[in-house]
């Protein structure tokens, strides 16, 4: 094709400028691409850092007003749930499992080192209900031995039969629990876990300050909130009852919205590259003013000529994304591993690697972005290279 | 064509509307050309000698009147249609040659082929169009910047004649050319003329203009 050479010898003859141009290009897609791989890969690492805890209802007392996210520091309080109304909601529940317990805290010392811990209360039998054994054994009955959150055995450096001191007794660690990652219904990687049994007979009876319902079937969550709700809550809010999709969803939002923000700063540099090839357009069909007038009165179409010029910024598009594509996978690769160290301290399960599709997504897109921006801003100057009058354009100079 | 003209003006203005009142290049001509004519096209600058060129091809429509190719009317013809009949019926030689800088001597030549039909016989007929005019093969891949303004005219004239067209439209065809240059210029040109082809040549030489058989001038937009 005629046209599509003359496209290629005209960006040839203009080197400097079209290699501009085309770095213009380069740069937004590589913006796009690159911000877009690395806000996805920071969703999946929050994702990786959220326990999938899909199948859990939690039960928490009534907050008079809240943000509604469990995470939410600002509604952390000391209230807590009846035995009464545990049995109500054990009643609604059916056949699914409720653990009642209780979130308190207590002085932690081992060796030399002493501080608050959190502590999980929940009767012994639910514990392997909610967490896994990474080491020795869960703690029974009336035992003395207690159990630590994995993160907490690795900074204290705990193993099953340690000693350690709580509320200023000595008490042996059975177990080590395996790790678990953030979660709406318990943390208990920097917490240590005890029995009901353990508690109650150095503190006495208490309240629950919390229900987590496991699930067993997905698609009862909404039936088994409702029947709590309607349990519970029949005279007035007692409770909050919240499943962690609902949680999830709330993280997500935001992610998204800064996911958005990124790709909009990536739009942005690609904006000022399409500015650039209009300008390198503009340059262009003004310098060949005469030959567009020439190739029209010799029988050249409007089309034709627009097509001409089409060909010329289409190629500025296709080539500045294709090496723009090639720059993102690598970048993405280099961000992605060093995303991974950044976050490697907040144990995120399931590794930080981005999955190919996301990569190849992404650059696509950014590269698909590249192409019709530049396409788009070659129309006009090429609109207008059509649309010029042919005996005007002979006659210019 | 059985006598029929190549080309009929009945009664053609060209009005161009300026702020400080219309502007009158062409005033009520009425002209015929047939078949085999070559005709110079005579008249001070300004006198509308290039707005009868740019009706005669195709390049403009007449504001009142009716100009006839080969027995069509152009008046009323879209762009594209008008830009076909240029492309298949006219041929075009300017002043300035107008090459385009970014093809070779023989693609120049081969552009309004191209333009219709396929490649490997357009070069042909390019080849053989650019032998005729005198322009040996040592020049054929020579950007038009690395040949003389006689080789570029001749080059120009080979890419008005490739598509064989019915009428052959020259601006001051020697107009940038020494004399001598100017001369062969329009040896070829008469040798054109010869061969059958009609040819229509504007010019304010009056050496130049003693090629054509027959002159016509033109004084303020009126055949004088």
């Amino acid at each position: 094709m005629i046209f599509i050479d003359l496209a290629v010898r005209n960006l040839r003859r203009h080197r400097a400028r079209s290699f501009l141009a085309t770095v213009g290009i380069v740069i937004g897609v590589v913006a796009i691409a690159s911000l877009g791989i690395m806000g996805s890969s920071l969703s999946m690492l929050v994702g990786g850092m959220v326990a999938d805890v899909s199948d859990t209802v939690l039960v928490t007392p009534h907050l008079a007003a809240s943000s509604g996210d469990p995470f939410d520091p600002r509604s952390a309080l000391a209230a807590s749930i009846s035995t009464k109304n545990v049995g109500l909601i054990e009643k609604a529940a059916g056949e699914h499992r409720v653990v009642p317990m209780i979130v308190t805290s207590d002085r932690l010392r081992v060796r030399d080192t002493s501080g608050y811990a959190t502590i999980y209360v929940m009767p012994a039998t639910d514990i392997p209900s909610l967490i896994e054994l990474e080491a020795g054994l869960y703690p029974r009955g009336r035992s003395s031995g207690v159990m630590v959150g994995s993160l907490l055995a690795d900074e204290l450096n705990l193993h099953p039969g340690s000693r350690i001191e709580v509320g200023g007794e000595s008490v042996r660690v059975l177990g080590v629990a395996a790790e678990r990652g953030m979660g709406i219904d318990i943390n208990p990687d920097y917490a240590i876990i005890v029995t009901e049994d353990w508690y109650t007979e150095r503190h006495g009876p208490q309240d629950y300050t919390r229900v987590v319902v496991k699930v067993s079937d997905l698609s009862a969550i909404e039936d088994v909130k409702a029947a709590i709700d309607q349990q519970i809550n029949r005279r007035s809010e007692v409770v909050d009852i919240l499943d962690s999709r609902e949680i999830l969803e709330l993280y997500y939002e935001t992610l998204d919205a800064m996911n958005v923000f990124l790709l909009g700063i990536g739009g942005v540099s690609l904006l000022v590259a399409s500015v650039s090839i209009l300008n390198v357009m503009i340059i262009s069909v003004t310098e060949r003013t005469a030959e567009i007038g020439l190739m029209r009165s010799i029988g050249a179409r409007k089309r034709e000529v627009l097509r001409m010029f089409l060909y010329e910024s289409l190629i500025l598009g296709v080539t500045g994304s294709i090496i723009g594509g090639i720059v993102s996978v690598v970048i993405a690769s280099y961000a992605s591993a060093s995303i991974a160290d950044l976050f490697a301290d907040f144990a995120v399960s399931g590794g930080a690697g981005i999955p190919i599709s996301v990569v190849i997504g992404y650059v696509a897109f950014a590269m698909a972005f590249g192409i019709g921006t530049s396409v788009v801003a070659g129309f006009y100057p090429s609109w207008k290279a059509a649309q010029l009058n042919p005996i005007e354009a002979l006659r210019y100079e | 064509m059985s006598g029929e003209p190549i080309l009929r003006f009945e009664e053609v203005s060209k009005i161009y509307p300026l702020p400080a009142g219309d502007l009158v290049a062409l005033d009520r001509v009425s002209l015929t050309v047939d078949p085999g004519e070559f005709i110079a096209v005579m008249g001070p600058s300004g006198s509308g000698k290039s707005t009868l060129l740019n009706l005669m091809g195709c390049l403009d429509v007449p504001t009142r009147g009716e100009i006839f190719l080969s027995g069509q009317e152009i008046s009323g013809m879209s762009d594209d249609d008008l830009t076909r009949l240029r492309r298949d019926r006219i041929g075009f030689v300017f002043q300035q040659f107008n090459l385009i800088p970014l093809l070779s001597a023989v693609e120049n030549v081969e552009f309004p082929l191209l333009l219709t039909t396929g490649r490997e016989e357009s070069r042909r007929r390019a080849i053989e169009v650019l032998t005729a005019v005198g322009i040996a093969e040592t020049h054929f891949a020579h950007k038009p910047a690395e040949l003389s303004g006689g080789q570029q005219q001749r080059v120009a004239i080979a890419r008005a004649l490739v598509n064989d067209p019915d009428l052959l439209l020259c601006d001051e065809p020697t107009g940038n050319l020494d004399s001598k240059t100017g001369s062969a210029i329009m040896e070829i040109l008469a040798a054109e003329n010869r061969e059958g082809k009609t040819v229509v040549m504007v010019t304010h030489d009056p050496g130049v203009a003693a090629y054509a058989r027959r002159t016509i001038r033109i004084v303020d937009g009126r055949v004088a």
